[in-house]
């Protein structure tokens, strides 16, 4: 049995919205289950408006209006001990940041101060988080764990608009890890990358989570890179986990509608033959169909789709999926 | 054979700094290409290659500094105005960016009909509407009188595409098309790209990235490193038997969409992306594991290799 490390139980994080005196409730994460090991990539993949960097946020515990917690719980496991970050005071997140764990968010190669150079924000960062160190100290820190990573040492004296987007993106991720974090949650950290960068900021985070050893939680809408990087995967579908499985199990044998249109509408080389998408257009997270999000554009769809919303179950020991016609379709 | 668009010799160059720390960058070295009718064709490469430089300056919205775009036989074409935007026709990356957020989009569909004098009444001008929209999978009804916001990035990249087919183009210039919409609708485009090539026999020049789509959807393709083709030929060719250094890194790099088929080579990045376009000789020279002493001082000619283009002195005769 492996061990859990971050745990969700039937999580909820709506954006509560006020326009002219009407309430407009967006049910960005709606029911979450999620179990998540030490020493795992855990891959979360669906289409833009789903959800994914919400749950992101709720995971790392950075609910701001106007999203809401409405229910549920998020559990970190510290040394042996849960805790419920939803009952955490802001100091005592503030300390679990970057040391336990840390958050590289959404087009994070803009995140660098362009007015400081590369050091200076490792020592701001360093300062504000580590007690007790002179930027000597500071410094020679953030020096190591660059040459560690395999950045180039001149980096550290460069300001942020002299280097290239996928070389700030991996600054930012090398200075996610610098205190040795146990999760490190990236929202799609490759995208806006050409190729090649790509490949380089996902062989920095392999390098990462095989020296430290922990958790990554990675977001991204690529495909490909799950497939490369990710243990397992977690397909979202409207603000709901619609199916969970290692990561040869959701490419090899998909089982929920959704997530085969999602694999077969890959893609690939020395394959010519027609690939087609998922008919219709997501839908508002604001206006949800009934029942199961996807109904209307399900070809399997019978009644009880239209009635109630379909619960996430084992199908194996390890393959969770959350629709009625599971195992027949 | 019968050509319907030829790029010859394109170059644009660009100069960055102050008056006296000037430096030139070539963006575009020495293009030439040619288009086919009813054919669908891929400019491929990373951020700073000069694919969509080629595209602006082909659009008219950039002035070349040397070589010759002739369409359709026509080597002043740019020059009857007119008749060159009917001919050929954009669609961008981002839907959102293309329509005025405070307009409603049919707006945009009466005036480029009434810009180029194609419907003589308003019924006239929405059966016109209607029939290009039905092309795409969307009706006049579920369209008029809406506002961008109203639109997914899936329908509103849709709408772009009408746009476009409103003249009756021989040739569409997508740049980027279906890197802002949806993965799981992004099939749904590129497949609109491949009928509108068979039902109205429109060629695409699809400018991309991503290598996967475009082997996909086209029949031959470019591929630009720093400005130049380095090679150029049939998708199958190209794609599943790359003969440039730079192609096989590309290709290469692509992240395959299958866990059994992971990474297990590593790669080094180049760190000052300015230096290779400066670089003299072969612009590759810096990474390439095959590096000669002649590489770094001569430019490598075009050479054809089982009528595959390649820019390499790794194939040149001896």
């Amino acid at each position: 049995m492996k061990d859990s490390i971050l745990r969700t139980e039937n999580l909820k994080a709506f954006y509560v919205l006020d326009m002219h005196g009407t309430q407009k409730v967006i049910k960005a994460v709606n029911e979450v289950d999620l179990e998540i090991w030490e020493n795992e990539v855990y891959g979360i993949a669906g289409e833009s408006g789903c959800g994914k960097t919400t749950l992101l946020k709720a995971l790392f515990g950075a609910i701001e209006p106007p999203l809401r917690w409405i229910g549920g719980s998020v559990l970190y496991h510290i040394n042996d001990t849960a805790v419920d970050i939803t009952t955490l005071d802001a100091e005592q997140k503030r300390k679990l940041r970057m040391e336990f764990i840390s958050y590289v968010p959404q087009g994070s190669m803009s995140v660098l101060n362009p007015v400081l150079r590369v050091r200076d924000a490792y020592q701001d960062f360093i300062s504000s988080h580590v007690s007790g160190k002179t930027r000597q100290d500071a410094f020679e820190l953030a020096r190591q764990h660059i040459i560690e990573l395999g950045l180039p040492r001149n980096i550290l004296d460069a300001y942020p608009h002299q280097l290239s987007g996928g070389m700030r993106q991996r600054v930012t991720i090398a200075l996610a890890a610098l205190l040795k974090p146990r999760i490190i949650i990236a929202d799609e950290p490759t995208t806006a990358l050409d190729v090649v960068v790509q490949r380089g900021v996902v062989q920095l985070l392999m390098d990462i989570q095989q020296k430290l050893k922990n958790t990554i939680v990675l977001v991204t809408h690529d495909m490909g890179v799950h497939a490369n990087i990710a243990n397992r995967i977690g397909i979202m579908y409207a603000g709901k986990m619609v199916e969970e499985a290692p990561t040869e199990q959701i490419f090899g044998n998909p089982i929920h509608p959704y997530t085969r249109f999602l694999i077969d509408s890959l893609p690939r080389f020395g394959d010519k033959s027609p690939r087609s998408s998922a008919p219709g257009s997501p839908p508002s997270l604001a206006d949800l169909p009934s029942g199961c999000a996807f109904h209307p554009r399900c070809p399997y769809v019978i009644a009880s789709c239209v009635d109630q919303a379909p619960a996430l179950v084992k199908l194996s020991t390890d393959h969770k999926v959350a629709c009625w016609r599971a195992g027949e379709i | 054979m019968e050509k319907l668009l030829e790029v010859e010799k394109l170059s644009k160059v660009f100069s960055l700094g102050s008056l006296l720390s000037r430096v030139h960058i070539t963006a575009v070295d020495n293009v030439s290409f040619y288009m086919k009718p009813a054919e669908i064709f891929t400019l491929a490469g990373e951020s700073g290659c000069g694919k969509t430089t080629t595209a602006r300056i082909i659009l008219g919205f950039e002035e070349s500094t040397s070589g010759t775009i002739i369409h359709s036989g026509k080597k002043e074409a740019k020059k009857e105005k007119v008749w060159f935007t009917e001919g050929i026709q954009a669609i961008f990356q981002d839907p959102f960016a293309t329509f005025n957020p405070l307009r409603t989009v049919d707006r945009y569909f009466f005036e480029t009909l009434q810009n180029y004098n194609l419907a003589r009444d308003k019924q006239d001008a929405v059966d016109w509407i209607d029939q290009k929209l039905k092309l795409v999978g969307l009706s006049y009804q579920e369209f008029s009188g809406r506002y961008p916001s109203e639109f997914s990035g899936g329908q509103l990249q849709r709408v772009s595409i009408a746009r476009a087919l409103l003249t009756n183009p021989s040739l569409l210039i997508a740049d980027e098309p279906v890197s802002m919409v949806d993965a799981s609708l992004r099939m749904s485009i590129v497949n609109l790209f491949k009928k509108l090539r068979e039902e109205l026999g429109v060629s695409v020049l699809y400018i991309t990235h991503d290598l996967a789509t475009a082997y996909y959807v086209s029949d031959r393709i470019a591929i630009m490193f720093r400005g130049n083709i380095v090679e150029m030929g049939s998708v199958e060719q190209v794609l599943m038997n790359p003969r440039h250094p730079y192609t096989q890194l590309l290709r290469e790099s692509i992240p395959e969409a299958d866990p059994r088929r992971r990474w297990t080579t590593r790669i080094t990045l180049a760190e000052l992306e300015h230096e290779e376009y400066l670089r003299q000789g072969c612009k590759f020279a810096g990474r390439c594991p095959f590096v000669m002493e002649k590489c770094r001082i001569e430019v490598p000619e075009d050479i054809w290799v089982d009528d595959v283009l390649v820019k390499c002195h790794k194939y040149t005769p001896e």
